[in-house]
């Protein structure tokens, strides 16, 4: 599904290594687990993938699907079947919700070829979605992220990725600011949409997301490069001795 | 006081182009508003409340010829609402066009044709001159003196239909001046709808006295002629527990200039003023704004966004002033600018003066360009740069045209907005 190659970036404004040659296969319905310390690119990786602006790519390669990502547009990746999960949610005053939502599913559509969803089937998918992701009408008419919560605002960026139907997931933290039933609720979220061939690459600091999202693939990241690759049982590990073991186990 | 030689010259060849309307009743108003401009002197290029604008197009002897839009077999803005409508061409009443003058809850007349014995002598000019403390608005006092027509609309009751004066702009050296005078009696309430580009060079004035418990809704959509040049003020007098609440679009114009003079002198009454603009090019948009709190527990905002591309020039200039004695006054005035390119500017006056001392006033004014992280934001939703920059824009502009009560009025500008960025987008 995704595979990134030798993937090299630095920051565009700065002479600032952070990726250093990042090797990663997701294969097709996985899900794949990047544990690391602050600082060591994690973040950087999603934001490269996803297509924002400021790193500059200066060697490998990422494809999706065998298509090469890196050379197109972040709205391009998105209709290709890529989703970031945002560690922050970006706040949109004026712009509704339901709006947004509706804009980005049909643009997704248009882009693959295909019809644009009728507004009554949209209004009723959505609200089915809604509902077990605990998101009410009210929320739903509010503008984007604006006075959500942080659990809100996680419990959102799931609800785009179920109504925009992805295959290649990347949930960037998608644990910070939760606390332990909203993180279940998420959890709950991702896993209803486990399956059908859909990948994910889950980004995270702590095990404790581990215990509700099951990651087939822990890799363990540091210092712009994957060190380490292994089962849950690599997750634990980290939990119980913390990363300085390992990243020294690597120099 | 003598005034400066070359203000003098440019105020006496203006008026000698002009000739005073018989105007029956309204004759000795429009007397004493001649006799104001000659004092005043049309605005020049030195006078501070001129500082960002300059008058020069809108004092000349002729209007400048301005190239009539084609939009072909585009409905105008309103078109599909049940509405009593008034049509001026060039500034010319149209019979043709226009319905019947007669709608439950109101009169209505016109100007030119309002017989002696009249209710608006009362009011014709009386705002305006009241307006022209502490600063001078030469342009609405020459329009008192010369204005050709405009309607004259007593509201005596609650409105149910909106009266909606279309403007046609169909010469290129059309030059008009229209005043319109609206009296919503205790009660009362009526929406004024105005649309169109009126004329090449539009002088307007519109007086509105809202009396104890009335209200007044007001939402203008002002013609997108690219050549236009238009400097309107709108005089308001509000009443104890009375609304007032006026809304512009303005998209294209060369040159546009947009007072607002509202006084609120009942206790407990509200004022909101809001506009919104879109340019390009070498459009200039002023909107001055000058509210006076007069009376307690009133609340006023202002609220105008300007979206600015390749070279265009917005200007807010807005001044709350609190009386002595106006306690409990809530003023809010926010003035912001979505500057699209490098090119285009915004330039802001806000002022506070006031001799209250149990008041909340806040005043705010931004230019930014558009922001960087919503719009990767949409992008990685999959919505196109340019859809999503449009989003932000409407989104930036929303919280003027939410002033707009009706919802459904709502839906109209925002689908304006929407024409104008895909216009604009090719």
């Amino acid at each position: 599904m995704l595979e990134i190659k030798n993937l090299q970036v630095k920051l565009e404004e700065e002479d600032k290594q952070i990726l250093k040659g990042v090797d990663l296969t997701v294969e097709a319905g996985k899900v794949h687990a990047i544990m690391g310390p602050n600082g060591s690119g994690k973040s950087t990786l999603s934001y490269v993938l996803s297509g924002k602006d400021g790193y500059e790519v200066t060697g490998g390669e990422a494809t999706l699907e065998g298509q090469d990502i890196l050379e197109m547009e972040p709205e391009e990746r998105a209709a290709a079947g890529l989703f970031l999960a945002f560690q922050y949610p970006v706040e949109i005053p004026g712009v509704g919700n339901m709006t947004f939502l509706r804009t980005a599913v049909n643009a997704q559509r248009k882009a693959r070829g295909e019809e644009e969803m009728s507004s009554t089937e949209f209004l009723k998918v959505v609200r089915e979605k809604a509902k077990s992701l605990k998101i009410d009408a009210e929320m739903l008419k509010r503008p984007v992220n604006v006075g959500f919560s942080g659990g809100e605002k996680k419990r959102n960026e799931i609800l785009q990725m179920a109504m925009l139907e992805p295959k290649m997931c990347i949930l960037d933290e998608t644990d910070s600011g939760l606390d332990v039933d909203a993180m279940k609720l998420v959890a709950d979220g991702v896993n209803a949409l486990r399956g059908e061939g859909r990948s994910f690459l889950v980004i995270t600091h702590y095990q404790r997301l581990l215990d509700h999202i099951k990651p087939d693939v822990v890799h363990i990241m540091a210092n712009g490069r994957i060190i380490k690759t292994g089962g849950p049982e690599l997750a634990l590990e980290v939990e119980n001795n913390g990363y300085a073991d390992l990243i020294e186990e690597e120099a | 006081m003598a005034l400066p030689q070359v203000k003098q010259t440019a105020t006496d060849a203006r008026l000698a182009a002009l000739s005073l309307p018989e105007g029956g009743w309204s004759r000795p108003a429009r007397e004493a508003a001649l006799a104001r401009v000659q004092a005043m002197g049309l605005p020049g290029g030195r006078d501070e409340y001129w500082k960002y604008t300059r008058p020069d197009t809108l004092t000349a002897v002729e209007a400048p010829s301005a190239a009539v839009l084609e939009v072909g077999d585009e409905a105008p803005v309103f078109s599909a609402r049940d509405r009593l409508k008034v049509v001026f061409v060039d500034g010319v009443f149209s019979a043709e066009e226009s319905d019947e003058l007669a709608l439950e809850g109101l009169t209505i007349e016109r100007l030119a044709e309002a017989s002696d014995i009249h209710w608006a002598k009362d009011l014709y000019g009386t705002l305006e001159t009241n307006g022209q403390t502490p600063v001078e608005r030469p342009l609405a006092a020459l329009n008192t003196a010369f204005a050709t027509d405009g309607l004259l609309i007593r509201v005596t009751g609650k409105v149910e239909k909106p009266v909606h004066l279309l403007y046609r702009h169909e010469s290129d050296s059309s030059d008009a001046i229209l005043h319109h005078v609206v009296k919503v009696e205790e009660g009362g309430d009526v929406t004024l709808l105005e649309s169109g580009p009126a004329a090449a060079r539009f002088n307007k004035v519109i007086e509105v006295d809202v009396a104890d418990g009335a209200g007044f809704h007001h939402v203008r959509v002002q013609g997108r002629d690219h050549e236009r040049r238009a400097a309107t003020h709108i005089f308001g007098r509000l009443g104890t527990e009375s609304t007032f609440k006026t809304f512009t679009l303005t998209v294209n114009g060369v040159l546009t200039r947009n007072e607002a003079v509202i006084e609120l002198t009942g206790d407990d009454a509200a004022v909101h003023v809001a506009g919104a603009c879109m340019g390009d090019g070498d459009f200039h948009h002023d909107d001055t704004v000058f509210i006076t709190h007069d009376a307690v527990n009133c609340e006023s905002r202002q609220i105008f966004k300007k979206v600015l591309r390749n070279g265009a020039t917005g200007v807010f200039q807005g001044k709350i002033l609190v009386k002595p004695g106006a306690q409990k006054t809530d003023g809010y005035q926010i003035s912001q600018s979505l500057l699209l390119d490098e090119d285009s500017q915004f330039l802001a006056k806000p002022e506070l003066e006031i001799y209250a001392d149990d008041v909340a006033c806040s005043h705010g004014s931004t230019s930014g360009a558009i922001d960087e992280d919503g719009l990767f934001y949409l992008r990685a939703r999959g919505v196109s740069r340019g859809t999503a920059e449009d989003l932000l824009t409407i989104a930036f502009i929303a919280e003027a045209v939410q002033e707009v009560e009706d919802e459904s009025i709502q839906t109209e500008i925002n689908e304006l907005v929407a024409a104008w960025l895909g216009r604009r987008r090719g």
